[in-house]
């Protein structure tokens, strides 16, 4: 994704990560890296998915984005259990830089405790942690 | 440049910067230097005192071996282009060099039949160490399960580590057969029901020797199955290079990672170093593995060149994270290892075991035959075997020594277990001929004789 995107309808985490409330059952986030995390990164070459049924704290790392210049840890914006993981990563990661919110999501989780959402940025506050 | 900086000397700079009550005030108690032709002779003199495998007939063996080394070998690791340049930090340039990487990666993998290698590491033990460390890495278990089998540096060198990555090493002992006793005798391996016993879900690794300390040949296919109905652990092989040329290869017998102690492949003995390790493993572990990796790909205009691959495994990128802490090579010695293996070829290798299999064998029956000699177990073995002497070891050896043999490794005093009293490791290699196993039978005969008539009844 060539250009700066950060989607009106998530929710932001400082470590760059994003969360989308699942519409039909809001007990259900999606998680991912934003555009500026991908971009940090460089080109996307391996994603370790971590286990279905594992459990994700807030603020902690849940899993690694392997790029050619570095290995980031990737940080969970809420607590819960990892209920699905994106499979097509396994073999095409580099979905991660081309579509970060959509097709390069990386897990989704039933979350924990509801109340953390509050604590998480929307996308105008994000935006503005990055600078110029 | 004194006057840029305002003092009027060097030594004024020492005196003002560090503290006088850490000077030491006086000369260093050094000797005159020495003219370069002093030095030579000097030097001459102390290595006169040291006796090389080229001093006398050597059986010595227990993980490094007195294998030939053609000149060829010499002749290219003399090559300024190997010799001098320390590992290069903008590699891409040194396209020979990761060439060189990659073929020696290449000759790795399909000796022991897994698809990705390293382009080496420092040495055998520290490799196990090493496969152990991924072994954590992968399942984040603690439990190490070892054969007894392994060499004890490698278990020495296996437990100091292990302490540090804050792992568990539970060892698992060999089976006791009669000494010498008629064939059917089951001694001399890894027991497979203390370690179907000993692995659990809780176990990261299962690690085993091939050929095991003693020489013997290990059902590497049964310990791996054995272990991965157990549990779930990554199986790690220790093996001699030199036996995959006629032994099934460890990826054929449901081996997950093969390392080794490459000395065998085109380095002397050296008095023990340097040499270099071998490291492969299932693609699956790919992204764990320690040390370089050289890759094959295409520059813009589309010609084949070679890079460092995989390189955010490491220490530079990955800081604490990285798959290993050791950041230097001995990639002169991995060059050895690669053109043997290429001087040696596919064909080479094969007619070596076998001969190697056929003189051992013929020495263990020679020697055991002899009167107070017997085998310590009655295993298949490829290069190396154990006997058991009705008489002290190092008192045979010193006899033995005398006369310009060298039968081979006092077991007990490389070990210091209890176990290994009265136990010699015998090593052959190609350059021992038949002629020179009858020597040793010869003067090993008198040894222990001698010895046994000394001690009294």
């Amino acid at each position: 994704m060539a250009e700066a995107s950060y989607p009106e309808d998530l929710l932001y985490h400082p470590e760059h990560d994003w969360a989308r409330i699942d519409v039909a059952d809001p007990a259900v986030a999606t998680l991912g890296i934003t555009w500026y995390a991908q971009d940090s990164l460089g080109e996307v070459v391996f994603f370790d998915l971590p286990a279905v049924g594992a459990s994700v704290s807030k603020d902690a790392s849940y899993a690694e984005v392997e790029s050619v210049k570095a290995v980031s840890d990737v940080i969970a914006p809420l607590s819960g259990e990892i209920v699905e993981v994106n499979e097509a990563l396994a073999d095409d990661p580099q979905k991660i830089n081309e579509d970060p919110y959509g097709e390069g999501w990386l897990v989704k989780v039933r979350i924990a405790d509801p109340a953390e959402r509050e604590q998480l940025m929307d996308a105008r506050a994000y935006a503005a942690t990055l600078g110029g | 440049m004194l006057a840029a900086i305002g003092v009027s000397s060097v030594q004024e700079i020492f005196e003002r910067q560090i503290p006088e009550g850490v000077r030491l005030g006086r000369e260093l108690d050094l000797p005159q230097g020495l003219s370069e032709q002093e030095v030579f002779a000097h030097l001459s003199q102390l290595a006169a005192r040291n006796v090389s495998a080229e001093d006398e007939l050597s059986f010595l063996g227990a993980g490094m071996y007195d294998h030939y080394v053609p000149a060829l070998i010499d002749m290219l690791m003399e090559r300024s282009e190997f010799l001098t340049p320390y590992t290069p930090y903008q590699p891409e340039i040194s396209q020979g060099g990761l060439q060189v990487m990659f073929e020696y990666q290449t000759a790795i993998s399909e000796l022991t039949g897994l698809p990705v290698s390293n382009a080496s590491t420092y040495e055998g033990p520290s490799a196990v160490a090493a496969a152990a460390y991924l072994a954590k890495l992968h399942n984040s278990k603690r439990r190490l399960v070892i054969s007894a089998g392994l060499h004890p540096h490698t278990i020495e060198t296996l437990r100091t580590l292990a302490h540090g990555y804050g792992m568990e090493v539970v060892q698992v002992p060999l089976t006791t057969g009669s000494a010498g006793a008629a064939s059917g005798s089951t001694g001399g391996v890894t027991d497979p029901d203390a370690w179907a016993g000993a692995i659990d879900d809780d176990t990261s690794a299962a690690i085993f020797a091939q050929p095991n300390f003693y020489g013997a040949v290990e059902d590497a296919a049964a310990l791996s199955a054995a272990a991965k109905d157990a549990g779930e652990p990554v199986v790690i092989a220790q093996v001699d290079p030199i036996t995959l040329g006629i032994l099934q290869p460890p990826g054929a017998c449901g081996v997950d990672v093969a390392v080794g102690e490459g000395q065998p492949l085109g380095n002397r003995l050296d008095f023990g170093g340097p040499s270099f390790g071998f490291f492969a493993a299932r693609e699956e572990y790919l992204r764990r593995m320690p040390g370089r990796i050289a890759g094959e790909t295409v520059d813009v205009d589309g010609r084949r060149g070679f890079v460092l691959t995989l390189q955010t495994r490491e220490q530079h990128i990955r800081r604490e994270k990285a798959t290993s802490n050791i950041c230097t090579a001995q990639a002169l010695n991995a060059l050895a290892g690669v053109v043997y293996l290429a001087w040696l070829g596919r064909r080479g290798i094969v007619e070596l075991g076998e001969l190697l299999l056929a003189r051992t064998h013929y020495a263990r029956d020679k020697l055991a035959a002899l009167a107070g000699v017997d085998k310590l177990h009655e295993q298949p073995v490829v290069r190396e075997f154990a006997l058991r002497l009705d008489a002290d070891v190092a008192a045979v050896r010193g006899r033995c020594l005398a006369q310009g043999v060298n039968p081979g490794v006092d077991v007990h005093a490389l070990s210091g277990r209890d176990e290994d009293r009265g136990v010699l490791l015998v090593a052959i290699t190609e350059r021992r001929s038949r002629a020179d196993i009858d020597r040793l039978a010869e003067v090993l005969g008198a040894a222990v004789a001698s010895e046994r008539q000394a001690v009294p009844a």
